[in-house]
């Protein structure tokens, strides 16, 4: 059994391939909930929501800021579509601070023209780019 | 025959502007080589969005469902990549073509997106309905403004404004060959039949949430990575054809100069021939 427990991880965006290596395990946000990935999961195509990407390599763990795409998971290979996605050093903190703030600020001065849902999206991503620097 | 002066004016013109197209085939090679790493690396994350969207579309069949049936309009929206520059052959008028020459499309029915002045300035020119254009974008495309324009394709989709989206742009399928395309966004095209699910892996493949909500998020995505793709390729196919273009300038100036020059030396000839007949028959008259 100890033979195979990793599994082939490809996290690609449009402008590039972001990762891609063999992991032992993997997390993040889907629409349905939290998700953790261990070698010869179930094929399932699920959608991304904005959160933390945790990798765990065999020697390491790497977090990334995923906010949004898809994935699909076959038993020996995960494939992350990410449109977008982001490794810790290339947040910006200030930004996402203000982004936080901002977005916080029209979810609570809710006027009709507000979209919340846009809002709450846009809060989540700020969330996700500070829980990740952390 | 011209004079000596005015061939050796016009051979100085043409070299001048011979050195023009040469330094903007450099250029162009040069931004050609970026932009092609650029389209291939976006192949990639666009064939794996292909296969998930049509395995997607492949289990679920013909479904109802608001992104695969044509809206009620009859209008026609249609993305039309072109340039912000001339001076790239046949590039930017063969995408324009695709619209204008298309035998089943009327005038009335087209609502113009155009990326790129020159498509702007062509479809006004031919009175055509252009709705929105961004210049910007196609000096170096982002993958943001791909999205933001899905967006509001799609917006202008569902509020019922426009009935199938279309998208024109060059496809790029080698340093010389680039293919004016045109290609269906919405409603997603699917010909295929639902498939036979023996015994293949990807049959018993599980969709969370359930798959008419999983087109209703992955489809908008499909659609943005397809005008991304097309972007990509499209900035690729302008630098190639500006290359060409400019490849063909050059050798043609050669070509003249090379004439040019041996029109330059006859003449030269032919005038130290007649002012020796002249001042022979001049000693002639003389003696």
């Amino acid at each position: 059994m100890a033979e195979k427990n990793t599994f082939l991880l490809r996290i690609i965006t449009p402008d590039r391939i972001f990762y891609e290596n063999q992991v032992e395990m993997v997390e993040f946000n889907t629409t349905e909930g939290e998700i953790g990935i261990l070698a010869g999961h179930v094929p399932l195509t699920v959608i991304v929501k904005p959160g933390i990407l945790c990798i765990s390599e065999p020697e390491e763990e790497k977090l990334a800021a995923l906010h949004s795409g898809f994935a699909e998971i076959l038993q020996d290979r995960v494939t992350i579509l990410a449109e977008v996605i982001e490794w810790p050093d290339e947040i910006d903190q200030e930004r996402a601070s203000a982004a936080k703030a901002r977005a916080e600020e029209r979810l609570r001065s809710k006027t009709p023209e507000t979209d919340i849902a846009r809002a709450e999206t846009a809060l989540q991503r700020a969330m996700a780019r500070i829980e990740v620097l952390k | 025959m011209a004079s000596m002066r005015d061939i050796k004016r016009r051979r100085s013109s043409i070299q001048g502007t011979q050195q023009i197209t040469k330094a903007m085939k450099l250029v162009s090679t040069v931004k050609l080589q970026r932009a092609r790493a650029n389209a291939e690396r976006s192949r990639e994350y666009f064939s794996c969005m292909y296969d998930t969207v049509t395995s997607i579309l492949k289990r679920v069949g013909h479904v109802e469902h608001r992104y695969l049936t044509p809206g009620t309009s009859g209008k026609k929206a249609v993305v039309v990549i072109t340039s912000n520059r001339g001076l790239a052959g046949g590039y930017n008028s063969n995408v324009v073509k695709l619209v204008t020459r298309n035998p089943q499309w009327k005038r009335e029915d087209i609502v113009a997106y155009t990326l790129g002045n020159k498509g702007r300035e062509a479809l006004s020119r031919y009175g055509y309905e252009v709705r929105a254009c961004n210049n910007d974008i196609v000096e170096s495309p982002v993958y943001a403004d791909a999205m933001k324009l899905s967006e509001e394709l799609l917006r202008a989709f569902s509020a019922g404004e426009v009935g199938e989206i279309y998208l024109a742009y060059t496809a790029f399928k080698n340093t010389v060959s680039h293919v004016p395309t045109l290609l269906k966004l919405l409603p997603v095209e699917y010909a295929g039949e639902p498939e036979e699910r023996d015994g293949k892996a990807e049959a018993i493949m599980t969709f969370e949430p359930e798959d008419v909500e999983a087109l209703d998020l992955i489809l908008p995505k499909y659609m943005t990575s397809l005008i991304y793709g097309a972007l990509m390729e499209s900035v690729a196919s302008e630098n190639g054809a500006r290359m060409q273009a400019m490849d063909n300038a050059t050798s043609n100036a050669e070509e003249m100069i090379t004439d040019l020059a041996l029109k330059y030396n006859r003449a030269r000839q032919g005038s130290i021939t007649q002012e020796l007949t002249e001042i022979i028959a001049g000693a002639e008259a003389l003696g």
